[in-house]
């Protein structure tokens, strides 16, 4: 009992000695597991390493959903982080609650850290921005859907890799008889779906995709680009040019690591973890591809992953730690260091020319890929999307989507269900707001 | 026989304080909580709200998912609990029959017991796996492509077997000491009468068991309806898509995954008085035809 005792008096004394220096201390929540984890906690020794002002401490906090569930838990709690990564799919969440973040345009101009969205590459500068294209969270983790291909299995088949899903289809059968599934993906809503329109620059939802706000926001999947797209993936999947292995991403990416699965659409952050796998076969990667019919030239596609935000009710102290953080975390040399590391993009066209500078893309062409399509043309519809409850409304899609592949539901029924239940999510979160 | 009392009137009422206090604290408290917000459509992080009076039931109840949902449940919570007691009363019998080794197979039946339901899952994802899982090679072999999380009836196949599996082992421990506190005396006179096993087990042996049975079927339902959550997360990885699901597990999708407090509330309260009319209706129905010996 004595020893417990003293164990924790010197315990004490010893957090007491490092706080000495009046030391500004915030905390950063995060859902960054295994590998990525590691990559966070480099960053956050780095910051704190960088300069004795401010310490910052990262907490694993789980899945993303999960991340996001204590982070709202806590501030009703009054017991927020400084910092919170937040997903894609759940920022309209949070950034309708207003006062529950401080924009972080707001929060750097007010500390005196330079700020302007266009050192941002494109496709990253206005998916967690508000209507009036100010940016309320700090992109992260930042990827885009691209397409990877086996070398080996395109030559064996002899064809070219595919810009188009008109080429596709014509490389398709050669695929398919050199023993290849010469097609999966690895995430319906956001493959075939979110990035869909921004790719063919088609509208997703009312009110300009939904960030001018939640009152009346209407889903537009019931269109005649999506109903010809699915019907061409099911025609696809029957005839053996498509493989659809469930809702689950690892076990369609699976596919394309066993060498089964010629050419699979996934994260453009795949690529960090696909060079650790070993695969016997040469491999790279390249645009998510577009139809034709629907636009001649592909346009840019937005990020996904997921961004930090600055939660609200903290001192004028610690926002101003946090901002420095965020200035730490922008800078070329560090954003270089998370792409190199994980995979993910370079959300500053600083930090992709110093990667290009430094001959990574010539070292790992398959990275390139990623930054290069988020700074393709941009349209009205390339930013993103806002809507509420979308994790519920992903769901829906996933579904239904499903469903159409398994045959249990046609494309008109699946995508006006989708609209139905949709749009139904929507008006309800429109009231939440209220 | 006399009466025995407290001496002060507040004296029970001061030991009853612990347990009550636990109960308002942890159940009415948030009972009555998820009752309120079931009415509202509220901002997650507490900044707007709307009262909505009914709607969150009425969209409830319109919803084609919802009930698909409710469907899958009772299938499944049928399914798991007839199959974990058969099972179980299966083994026990035959368990209750060994002499030689007795120790060893009733350990070696009983230890899944201690498997938590999420490991249960995952061994599940394991045996199951869509390209190498051995069960999905045997499947294979027969002639079944199976395919875990892509295909409905697969997933909601698996997700029966691995909660049967996890739940036999406590039935197993309740059926068989249920078994041996037959006395020898009531088996040897029911040798006399009737000299065919199966005769005997039905007439004797399983209406001795009922009080037992009767314990268990509520234990299992009440397993099958919430406590299979682990396995039915496992299996479907958070990733709900095209694959079965609980209801329980649908509060959690749209509660906690999707933050529709007031949605997942309506949804958490219909189970509620769900809870509350299975468990009338059994102790009604079913205690009616028990015999407590």
């Amino acid at each position: 009992m004595n020893t417990i005792k003293i164990t924790a008096a010197a315990a004490t004394f010893a957090l007491a000695g490092t706080a000495a220096f009046a030391q500004t201390e915030i905390t950063w929540w995060h859902a960054m597991g295994g590998n990525l984890g590691e990559t966070v906690n480099k960053i956050a020794e780095g910051f704190n390493a960088s300069q004795d002002e401010y310490k910052i401490t990262p907490i694993f906090k789980g899945s993303y959903e999960e991340t996001l569930t204590s982070g709202i838990a806590a501030f009703r709690a009054g017991e927020q982080p400084n910092i919170m990564q937040v997903f894609d799919a759940g920022s309209a969440t949070v950034i309708g609650a207003q006062g529950a973040t401080v924009p972080v345009q707001d929060l750097l101009s007010e500390n005196g850290v330079d700020f302007d969205i266009n050192d941002y590459i494109p496709g990253v500068r206005y998916f967690y921005a508000d209507n009036q294209g100010k940016m309320i969270g700090m992109p992260f983790n930042s990827s885009s859907p691209v397409m990877y291909y086996n070398a080996d299995a395109l030559a064996a088949a002899g064809v070219e890799v595919p810009t188009t899903y008109e080429e596709f289809e014509e490389i398709a059968p050669k695929l398919k008889e050199a023993g290849y599934i010469p097609l999966v993906q690895t995430h319906l809503p956001w493959e075939f779906v979110e990035n869909f329109h921004s790719r063919h620059n088609l509208p997703f939802a009312t009110n300009a995709n939904g960030y001018d706000g939640a009152e009346g926001t209407q889903i537009l999947v019931n269109s005649d680009e999506m109903k010809m797209h699915f019907t061409k993936v099911k025609e696809w999947l029957d005839e053996g040019y498509f493989g659809f292995f469930g809702t689950g991403w690892d076990d369609n990416q699976a596919q394309f690591e066993a060498g089964k699965a010629a050419m699979y659409i996934g994260s453009s952050g795949d690529f960090g973890g696909l060079s650790t796998k070993g695969m016997s076969f040469e491999w790279g990667s390249s645009y998510l591809p577009y139809w034709a019919s629907i636009t001649e030239e592909g346009y840019q596609t937005f990020i996904g992953g997921a961004s930090l935000f600055a939660m609200a009710g903290k001192s004028a102290e610690e926002n101003k730690a946090t901002a420095e953080f965020f200035r730490y975390l922008t800078s070329p040399e560090v954003q270089y260091m998370w792409h190199r590391e994980t995979g993910y993009v370079p959300v500053t066209t600083a930090a992709y020319e110093l990667a290009k500078a430094d001959g990574h893309y010539d070292r790992f062409p398959a990275a390139e890929t990623g930054p290069k399509q988020l700074m393709l043309a941009a349209g009205d519809n390339t930013r993103g999307y806002r809507m509420g409850f979308y994790v519920q409304i992903r769901d829906v899609e996933n579904r239904e989507l499903s469903r159409v592949l398994s045959g249990e539901t046609t494309v008109e029924d699946a995508l006006a269900t989708i609209e139905k239940e949709g749009n139904e999510l929507l008006a309800r979160f429109a009231k939440t707001q209220g | 026989m006399k009466r025995a009392g407290f001496a002060s009137r507040w004296l029970p009422i001061l030991l009853l304080v612990p347990q009550l206090s636990i109960i308002l604290v942890f159940f009415y408290w948030p009972a009555a909580y998820a009752v309120k917000s079931s009415f509202y459509l509220q901002d997650p992080f507490g900044f707007g709200q709307t009262f909505v009076g009914l709607e969150n039931y009425a969209s409830l109840s319109k919803s084609a998912e919802y009930f698909k949902v409710t469907n899958f449940t009772v299938i499944f919570t049928v399914l798991v609990t007839f199959f974990s007691l058969a099972l179980a009363l299966l083994l026990a019998v035959k368990a209750d029959k060994v002499i030689r080794g007795a120790r060893t197979y009733r350990t070696l039946l009983m230890w899944v017991y201690a498997v938590a339901p999420p490991v249960a899952g995952f061994m599940g994802l394991l045996l199951f796996n869509q390209r190498w899982g051995p069960l999905t090679e045997f499947f294979g072999s027969l002639g079944w492509d199976f395919n875990l999380r892509a295909d409905y009836f697969d997933t909601a196949f698996a997700m029966v077997v691995v909660s049967v599996w996890k739940q036999v082992p406590v039935n197993f421990i309740f059926f068989l000491s249920g078994l041996q506190s037959i006395p020898k005396s009531v088996r040897e006179a029911a040798l006399i009468d009737n000299r065919s096993a199966s005769g005997r087990f039905w007439d004797v042996t399983f209406p001795l068991l009922a009080p037992t049975g009767f314990f268990l079927l509520i234990i299992n339902i009440t397993y099958a309806l919430f406590d299979t959550f682990g396995v039915i997360d496992t299996l479907v990885q958070g990733e709900p898509g095209n694959n079965p699901m609980t209801l329980v597990y649908k509060v959690y999708v749209d509660g906690f995954r999707g933050n529709d407090l007031g949605g997942s509330s309506a949804q958490s309260v219909v189970l509620m008085v769900l809870v509350l009319a299975l468990t009338v209706f059994q102790f009604r129905m079913v205690e009616k035809r028990i015999h407590y010996t």
